[in-house]
């Protein structure tokens, strides 16, 4: 039996991102949602709901809906499962267009997170955080380290090390497709050529982790358009189908016998992702993975069953996420070397993809694109199959 | 005009709040004290509210062996915050309990590349002040 398209995401917009210094979030984000709504060929008067996130810096809300002038909506939100959200928006754009509460919905996110250099403060988004209030237990953790979310994954790196034999060559062979990829994208933000050689003799951030293991940070906004699968015809560009689409919450004990470091929510979200269109991963035809950093990559690889537990290192070791090479995955460049607006980053992706729009790294069968985002520690996880037909 | 000489500024020394100062008085006390649900006899993290089996917030402090082992660890290089200037290359460190918990820690006296997933650790008490103890482990 044929499976139908839940949704379409019918329009994708970009605004200038990366170093792009003295814009507001609002300011990023109606850029985005105009060229998504150009995209569609979607006047603003034919969208009526709004789903919304920030990044780092609370620098969208609610508000937006004014800023926009966007008038008798439907569906308004701010949603919030940090890294996982825009795979969730769209989900829940989804779930609200299938009830009846709306019809074009746009899910969007903005960040502002750099500062101009030249104008005195640091570029580094942890620069300027004052720490002079903090007590407690709060306090006791930033004494040990004030590591942030770079220790967190770097450690979860060195539990699957110890148990499995991950090495850095493994991770650096993630940072090298992935960089391969980046060449083929005008839009990436590193598209000059990384080596292994230069993977591994690059300065350590926090030990597993070299720089070239830990993503960028950006300025700007990404939006997408989600319709009915039925309305997406009618639309000016191709769409991009929402065939599944599923999320994970693995929690973490924080104790002994529990596995958060070395197996995510990605378990729980492939299930029923998979169950949804009767397929698995020998299915899929291109990743789009949250990579926060090359370990994401690795674990919801094993997690959505690429390989088994544990062989994530040696399956990547050969160059397979590649071009021209038989798990094309992180196409664009990711979070790694394109850009990173969280979940937005693997979202576009996956779009671009399934639709067809992705130039001289379009992957030529792209049936079923995977799409993941993950959040907070490995905390959240959500992800969509997209596909550039509307039955599977 | 005479220059004022800077303090040396090293790690922030924490100030205990209501909800932690048992801990940091077991801590001066050269203790290591846990969240414990007399209800479930489980143990829980110093920062437990309520126990995660049976939602009670009826939690003891308890005394911990102290003993545990080294779950993941990570070597900072970054200095995120001026405290650590002097401090990188450091370690932090992941210490599962006896008891079962998962506590954020740092090593002491071993070097950063004899640290290894699976040591067995102990605790011992890094004086920060008069007021201030906190503690940390040792490989035993």
């Amino acid at each position: 039996m044929a499976h139908e398209a839940k949704s379409a995401i019918v329009g994708l917009g970009y605004s200038a991102i990366g170093k792009v210094y003295g814009r507001t979030g609002t300011s990023f984000a109606l850029e985005a949602i105009k060229n998504a709504m150009d995209d569609a060929g979607l006047a603003k008067d034919q969208i009526d709901g709004l789903l919304i996130q920030h990044g780092i810096t609370p620098c969208i809300g609610l508000g937006l809906q004014n800023a926009g002038a966007f008038k008798n909506m439907r569906l308004v939100n701010h949603m919030n499962a940090m890294g996982a959200t825009p795979a969730t928006m769209v989900q829940y754009a989804t779930m609200a267009i299938a009830n009846g509460l709306a019809t074009n919905v746009v899910c969007v996110f903005a960040d502002t997170p750099l500062q101009d250099p030249n104008a005195g403060a640091g570029a580094s988004m942890f620069g300027a955080r004052d720490r002079s209030n903090i007590r407690g237990f709060q306090a006791l953790d930033l004494h040990y380290s004030p590591m942030t979310a770079n220790g967190g994954y770097a450690m979860g790196a060195r539990r699957h090390m110890a148990l499995y034999g991950t090495t850095n060559e493994q991770l650096g062979a993630i940072a090298v497709s992935v960089r391969q990829w980046a060449q083929k994208n005008p839009r990436a933000a590193y598209r000059n050529p990384l080596t292994i050689d230069d993977y591994m003799s690059s300065r350590w951030i926090i030990e597993p982790f070299h720089l070239f293991d830990c993503c960028m940070v950006s300025n700007g906004a990404v939006a997408v358009i989600v319709s009915a699968a039925d309305k997406a015809k009618d639309m000016k560009s191709d769409p991009a189908y929402v065939m599944a689409m599923a999320q994970g919450y693995p929690g973490n004990e924080k104790r002994a016998g529990d596995l958060h470091d070395t197996h995510t929510g990605a378990r729980i979200a492939a299930k029923t992702l998979y169950a949804q269109l009767g397929v698995g991963p020998q299915d899929i035809d291109v990743r789009s993975l949250y990579d926060c950093y090359t370990y994401t990559i690795l674990v919801t690889l094993e997690d959505y069953g690429f390989c088994e537990k544990g062989e994530g290192g040696p399956f990547v070791q050969d160059g397979k996420l590649g071009p021209g090479g038989s798990c094309p995955t992180n196409t664009g460049g990711g979070e790694l070397s394109n850009f990173y607006l969280w979940g937005m980053t693997p979202l576009s992706e996956g779009v671009e993809q399934a639709r067809g729009s992705a130039g001289d790294r379009q992957v030529a069968k792209h049936d079923l694109v995977l799409t993941t985002c993950q959040g907070g520690f490995l905390d959240y996880h959500a992800s969509l199959i997209l596909s550039p037909n509307a039955t599977y | 005009m005479t220059t004022q000489a800077q303090p040396p500024v090293g790690r922030p020394i924490p100030t205990p709040d209501a909800a932690s100062q048992a801990f940091f008085d077991g801590a001066k006390a050269h203790k290591l004290l846990l969240r414990f649900c007399p209800a479930c006899s489980r143990w829980l993290a110093p920062a437990s509210d309520a126990c995660d089996s049976c939602f009670s917030d009826q939690l003891e402090w308890k005394e911990a062996s102290g003993k545990g082992e080294i779950y993941t660890f990570g070597i900072m290089h970054q200095v995120l915050h001026p405290g650590f200037k002097d401090e990188v290359p450091y370690n932090v460190v992941q210490v599962e309990l006896a008891e079962g918990p998962r506590i954020m820690s740092n090593i002491v006296g071993t070097p950063n590349d004899q640290i290894k997933v699976g040591m067995k650790v102990e605790v011992m008490f890094d004086v920060l002040s008069p007021d201030v103890t906190v503690p940390k482990f040792k490989a035993i």
